[in-house]
């Protein structure tokens, strides 16, 4: 007998007492909690957006369109950022004023090469202002998954309010399961000492959101 | 309305202050309470240990005895909690072992109508102040059966707090176990008087004089430790504060 | 470190050391308060907690009462995505495919993500014994690690160890694993971090394998969801080129919408987050990002004796946050070693039983380890009732009767150890019903009370040793009642 059959043969024998609900699933589930926490004007959302982002320690920043290349271009030169990663569709126009080398993501850039750049420019797929949180889905303005992770500075833009949905439950819904999703809520952290939270491990040390519109 | 008192074994046997209190208590709120002699053990310590079938034949003396009445009293938590949340569970059990729902039939009647005392005053009788005095500086610890599985919340704080005389006082960390746990006292004794060291050691820096609960098996353990540790605590039952009056003051 | 646990001796021993060491009491202390009150912060932000709460219990209950459809389903989709799923009915079963699949990459070092289930069953030893070396990623499993240590806490397996216990072991211990900390390390948490973050960099940077567990297994999608704070997981689940995924068959959830209530109650209950730093989510594969081949290892190894019994089985729908150990007074005081388990405080204590069953002494006392307060049930995100299933078990300990072990039906016998209590219970269960018998014992202590000791003798020092004993009065309740007609003859 292959293991496969003989676990669910286990499984089968263990549920002998019970009757099986054949009915639509949501029918058993019964959802009574709230699809959003609140009612907040679009304005308020974004707002909100902003104070939970800051929050857990990521730092904040707004413009319009026209000022974003300035503003990016600002934000690298402050940190001396020299090397600065780049997904490959993300707008030209965003890194335009920026006076740094430009690094594309390629295939064969290894973990090694990512590891010497000094900070990544990224879009996002949606932001939840309840929780202060980007997710990335690894559409053309976002890359791959590694290259927002090894970089030790994340500067990641965010429209608004076209990507912002209140709750977890509207970010799930416009997400797509089939494609690898990073979900992030401030810089890296641990409460592994003493279970008091520290920012700074593994991933980038420094998240910027840029919150454009 | 018919109603008993189940004072519980241990109250019975070694705290029979609290059952005259209780006796006291009602009787000045206009209620005739009565003590069916019948009465022995509802059957928890027997339950909480593992020995289910040995607390069934207790339960259903328990029903027997106390179905007649149209409300049962009780100064006691946990035992309030035995019969409410637990003899439900006892007749799901026994009808899940196949024996039908003879136990769940024969216990249902009692369910509903046992109160915990705090409860029958607030709920039932409607009173929060009982015209009591105890002029004594009290905190208050809520035991854990009392506080989530009978949800009594606050009321025992508003009777308190109604007390003439009496300075009522948080006790931090008010709601972490005493450490009591019935058999867990003896089969795990270090860490049970670990916690109630703690509990000691809390009720003491409210600078009270007496650590109030509504139960008396705590009591005992945290009162043994108390009198270990030496403090010059008392724990006192909170029947005993509110049957106390200016005319007839608790000792 | 599963194998280092074997033959742990029964709880109240196990406890003891803990009891009596001040500055592991101190180290429990400070940090399961301090997430206390986070916690009850972050749940109180929430107004629909308690819906949220029991939506997630009904997904879980009623996943684990259609487990094999939805096991069926997930294999379907991760198949369907590029991933591969094996099934592992064991701990043995599960290591043995593990190391053969990395053994197949030629590699002989893995960098792990954090998870229990890879604890349970031992992992990084039964790789080591094939030649193949495990590196913790997390920071606690690094401390842990690094110590020769055993875990103690789900979120926090270092919990038991305070900032300058940590300095000193990545002082002495993390050269001969790789890079050494940093000269004149101090034991700030942020330094401490960053010790830890050039310690591993090389490791990850690296890595060809990664092995993790998962939090999620979304059925409908195939969707392997991994909640974390450090990086770490990030690193071991898109940097190497191979994915092992050892994870639980509870695991699984049935739709993609049902991560709305757990991405919601989980970080929140665990740490005290209103969103944990990252969450990776990944299906199958992707062509260009991340691991090219993924394995998925389903894995029983208890869990479906576990859900044979109607009672227990609710201890499955554990998402693993540890609000019942952080809020344990038990667990603040035994610690997470007494329990004998990778799974400490209280789901640990309904847990481990269920899983390796109630033969050994520390399994046979974990359902004891409790003094039934209830606060674990109160925290519990999706509401598994543990006061019950350890009262529950405590009576399969005591009374055996059926239950499941690796499939077979089995008829347990009582545990020894309790005859006298056994004896004792069904005597005081005959005199109680006969108040009869009761009163006359009663009056038998009241009368006898003078002779009374302080302390107890034998078994009865567990109580006298550090509480007194109560005086006995003079004279039972229900004698006074009969003798003064409740009171009505006289008011003493």
């Amino acid at each position: 007998m292959s293991s496969r059959d003989r676990v669910l043969g286990r499984v089968r024998r263990a549920l002998a007492d019970v009757t099986p609900h054949n009915g639509p699933y949501e029918e058993a589930v019964g959802r009574d909690y709230l699809p959003e926490h609140g009612h907040r004007t679009t304005g308020q959302t974004v707002e909100l957006l902003a104070e939970n982002l800051a929050d857990y320690r990521a730092i904040v920043h707004r413009c319009g369109a026209g000022e974003l290349p300035d503003l990016v271009a600002r934000l690298l030169a402050g940190r001396g950022s020299r090397q600065v990663l780049e997904p490959p569709g993300l707008p030209p126009e965003w890194l335009s004023a920026a006076d740094v080398v430009r690094v594309e993501d390629r295939a064969e850039s290894t973990p090694q090469r990512l590891d010497e750049v000094d900070s990544v420019v990224t879009g996002c797929a949606v932001a939840i202002a309840e929780t202060g949180t980007i997710v990335l889905d690894g559409s053309p303005d976002q890359g791959r998954r590694r290259i927002s992770l090894v970089p030790d500075h994340h500067l990641c833009v965010v429209r608004v309010p076209g990507q912002v949905v209140s709750s977890v439950p509207q970010a799930l819904e416009r997400l797509d399961p089939a494609r690898p999703l990073t979900w992030i809520s401030g810089p890296s952290a641990t409460s592994d000492i003493e279970l008091d939270r520290v920012e700074g491990v593994h991933g980038p040390r420094t998240l910027e959101v840029i919150l454009l519109g | 309305m018919r109603v008993a008192l189940f004072l519980t074994c241990v109250n019975d046997t070694l705290y029979p202050d609290t059952g005259r209190a209780v006796v006291k208590l009602l009787t000045k709120l206009g209620v005739d309470v009565d003590f069916p002699r019948g009465q022995s053990c509802c059957g928890q310590a027997h339950y909480n240990t593992g020995y289910r079938h040995e607390a069934e034949p207790l339960a259903r003396h328990f029903s027997d005895v106390f179905a007649p009445y149209d409300a049962i009293v009780t100064p006691s938590g946990s035992c309030g909690a035995m019969v409410r949340e637990l003899y439900p569970r006892l007749g799901e059990r026994a009808w899940a072992e196949g024996r039908g729902d003879a136990l769940a039939r024969t216990l249902a009647p009692v369910v509903p109508k046992t109160y915990e005392l705090t409860e029958f005053l607030v709920d039932v009788l409607g009173v929060t102040d009982v015209g009591a005095w105890y002029p004594h500086k009290v905190t208050y610890h809520p035991t854990c059966h009392g506080l989530r599985s009978l949800g009594l919340g606050d009321r025992p704080r508003r009777l308190l707090g109604a007390v003439k005389g009496l300075e009522l006082v948080e006790l931090p960390g008010a709601e972490e176990c005493c450490g009591f746990g019935g058999t867990f006292a003896v089969k795990n004794a270090e860490v049970s008087a670990a916690m109630g060291a703690d509990k000691v050691r809390s009720a003491e820096s409210t600078g009270a004089s007496v650590l109030c609960a509504a139960d008396n098996s705590c009591l005992m353990h945290i009162g043994g430790t108390m009198s270990r540790l030496r403090t010059a605590m008392r724990p006192v039952h909170i029947a005993e504060i509110l049957a106390s009056t200016e005319e007839e003051p608790a000792v | 470190m599963s194998g280092t646990f074997v033959g742990m001796p029964a709880f109240p021993k196990a406890a003891h050391e803990a009891v009596h060491n001040p500055t592991l009491r101190a180290n429990l202390r400070h940090a399961t308060h301090t997430i206390r009150a986070k916690r009850a912060r972050a749940v109180a932000e929430l107004d629909d907690w308690p819906a949220l709460r029991e939506a997630g219990r009904r997904i879980k209950d009623h996943t684990l009462r259609h487990l094999d459809r939805y096991l069926v389903q997930l294999e379907e989709s991760v198949t369907a995505a590029g991933g591969t799923v094996h099934w592992a009915a064991d701990a043995d079963e599960a290591n043995r495919i593990v190391a053969d699949l990395v053994k197949e990459t030629g590699e002989s070092e893995v960098v792990k993500v954090k998870s229990m289930a890879t604890q349970e069953i031992g992992l990084n030893e039964a790789l080591e014994a094939e030649g193949i070396r495990a590196y913790e990623t997390d920071l606690a499993e690094l401390i842990v690690q690094l110590g020769k240590d055993r875990p103690s806490h789900i979120l926090v397996p270092a919990i038991h160890r305070n900032r300058g216990e940590i300095r000193d072991i990545f002082r002495t211990e993390m050269g001969a694993w790789g890079r050494p900390a940093p000269e004149g390390l101090t034991d700030t948490p942020a330094e401490l971090a960053e010790a830890a973050r050039l310690h591993l960099r090389e490791k990850f940077l690296r890595a060809e394998v990664g092995i993790s567990g998962a939090n999620f297994m979304v059925a409908e999608t195939g969707t392997l969801v991994v909640v974390e704070s450090e990086g770490n997981g990030r690193m071991c689940l898109t940097l190497p080129r191979t994915l092992i995924s050892v994870v639980g068959i509870e695991k699984v959830v049935p739709t993609w919408r049902d991560l709305e209530v757990f991405l919601q109650t989980l970080p929140r209950s665990s740490t005290a987050e209103r969103m944990n730093p990252y969450t990776s989510m990944w299906t199958g594969t992707t062509d260009g990002d991340g691991p090219q081949t993924f394995h998925l290892v389903l894995l029983d190894n208890g869990r479906t004796d576990t859900l044979a019994d109607q009672v227990g089985r609710q201890a499955l729908a554990c998402i693993r946050c540890s609000a019942c150990l952080n809020v344990c007074p038990v667990y603040e005081r035994a610690g997470g070693h007494a329990y004998g388990s990778v799974y400490p405080g209280p789901i640990g204590a309904i847990l481990s039983p269920q899983l390796r069953g109630t033969a050994s002494e520390i399994d046979a006392s974990l359902p004891y380890a409790s003094s039934l307060c209830g606060a674990c049930y109160e925290v519990c995100p999706v509401a598994i009732d543990i006061p019950e299933v350890l009262v529950h078990l405590r009576e399969r300990v005591v009374q055996g009767g059926p239950a499941v072990r690796q499939g077979n039906k089995v008829l347990l016998k009582p545990a020894k150890g309790h005859a006298a209590e056994r004896a004792a219970m069904r005597a005081a269960r005959w005199a109680f019903a006969r108040p009869g018998v009761l009163g006359a014992g009663q009056r038998l202590v009241s009368r006898t009370r003078r002779l009374h000791p302080r302390t107890l003798p034998g078994p009865g020092r567990a109580w006298s040793g550090t509480r007194e004993l109560p005086a006995v009065p003079a004279e039972p309740f229900r004698d006074w009642w009969q003798r003064t007609h409740g009171g009505k003859d006289s008011s003493k």
